[in-house]
């Protein structure tokens, strides 16, 4: 092994890669935020909409979760503009990652609903509670308890993921680093340290997480 | 020269949905051997070998399948071999997956009740035997339905191998796309392999997992 590392490259485009890694945070937390209201929608409408609209939510649902999100990508950027839809890589990026995310959470967000026992809710009601505020004081917090820690699991994979955006020349890490790469040709050096960022995202990210959780949820509860 | 969408670029289509599951079954093999022994230093006793598998996993969890395979691919240049994109995507794969089926596992072995540890080992059996007669299948009973749906989740993920350039299912979309220039029915036709692919899984891993709920409950 006789290769010599140099950095220069990268030290030398150090703002251009954290642009990239704040558009690589900015998309992720857009996608999550539209993603889970699609997914409370779909939710609702799985949970109690009529027939039809659960039939169609299913196949969204099973759409999604079983084809890649690469060939997700690709029609989307490349299949809307033939109807006649024109997206920036960037739109057609985020509208990807609203679709994909929005699928997983209707899953998190349904269990959520259903790990309601509904023996509290009847409880709610015999008390005297209206419907909203057997919403608000009942369901609610127990409710986003117990989909908190999948939810914000599912934000560090859609991070990750949204890597693959880079495919279609979005602007955030990764096409960063790809443009860095093709220009000095130190792949290996760039590719290390955008997978270093990534990482770092990922653990402040949980971190984060997992301050909030303490703050929103630390309450005993004895369920079992 | 753009050409029509013939019945030929669908045959080729067809034939590369044969690259993609060759793949993942390579993937799956080696992240399942590789797996299991991150799955068994994760609960071992030994706290420096606990800690070295958590790292492992972190690490492949924490950073993007896409940045594993690039850093494989230019690695094994830097090392000074050259590995074509089909060795290059296998190890990406198998490394990434190893992790996944190990965190997994790991799930599985502690979910096996204390109490069997402790009488495996009150009769007198060590380490290897412990594992091999008392906990592991046990263990396995619990494992199958996570597995099975982590083959979906790895068949997806060996599209990424489109991107450094070896051809699977996803390569051949965007090869037979740039020929003809039909994006919707190219890659609505890829769409289609993926989710006949993916779909009978899922649908036999939430079976499991039902079926699995009612025996334990």
């Amino acid at each position: 092994m006789n290769y010599t590392f140099d950095f220069k490259a990268v030290i030398d485009s150090w703002d251009y890669l954290l642009q990239g890694a704040w558009l690589t945070v900015q998309l992720s937390i857009g996608a999550m935020v539209l993603g889970l209201i699609v997914a409370i929608l779909c939710a609702l409408g799985k949970t109690s909409g009529p027939k039809p609209v659960r039939w169609i939510i299913n196949a969204y649902i099973e759409v999604v979760r079983n084809t890649p999100f690469l060939v997700q990508i690709f029609l989307i950027f490349f299949g809307l503009p033939t109807m006649g839809i024109r997206l920036s890589p960037d739109l057609a990026a985020l509208i990807a990652m609203v679709v994909n995310v929005g699928a997983y959470a209707t899953e998190i967000i349904r269990a959520g609903i259903e790990s309601i026992q509904k023996g509290q809710i009847e409880a709610g009601l015999a008390l005297g509670l209206r419907p909203l505020q057997v919403f608000r004081y009942i369901v609610i917090k127990p409710a986003l308890r117990t989909v908190y820690p999948a939810l914000t699991s599912q934000f560090i994979l859609l991070m990750l993921s949204s890597s693959v955006v880079s495919a279609i020349s979005a602007d955030e890490l990764t096409s960063v680093a790809n443009n860095i790469q093709s220009q000095t040709f130190r792949s290996f050096e760039i590719y290390i340290v955008v997978t270093g960022i990534y990482l770092v995202l990922a653990m402040m990210f949980s971190a984060l997480f997992a301050g909030i959780y303490k703050l929103a949820f630390a309450y005993d509860t004895d369920r079992r | 020269m753009i050409r029509a969408f013939s019945y030929n670029e669908f045959l080729f289509l067809l034939s590369a949905v044969q690259w993609t599951l060759a793949l993942s079954a390579i993937a799956f093999v080696g992240g399942a051997t590789v797996g299991l022994v991150i799955a068994l230093a994760r609960t071992s006793d030994i706290k420096a070998v606990r800690l070295a598998a958590t790292g492992y996993i972190q690490l492949f969890q924490g950073t993007p399948l896409l940045m594993q395979l690039f850093l494989v691919f230019f690695g094994a240049t830097v090392m000074g071999l050259d590995l074509n994109p089909w060795a290059a995507a296998a190890l990406g794969l198998t490394l990434n997956a190893s992790a996944f089926l190990g965190e997994i596992w790991r799930g599985c072995i502690q979910a096996v009740p204390r109490g069997q540890w402790e009488a495996a080992s009150a009769l007198g059996l060590r380490y290897p035997g412990l594992m091999r007669y008392v906990i592991l299948p046990q263990a396995v009973k619990v494992a199958v339905p996570p597995t099975v749906g982590f083959l979906v989740q790895l068949i997806k993920s060996t599209s990424l191998a489109a991107i450094i350039g070896f051809t699977e299912l996803t390569r051949a979309g965007q090869i037979v796309n740039n020929a003809t220039f039909q994006p919707f029915l190219v890659f609505g036709i890829v769409a289609v392999l993926y989710f006949l692919m993916c779909w009978p899984l899922s649908l036999l891993s939430a079976r499991l997992e039902r079926r699995y709920a009612l025996a334990t409950r």
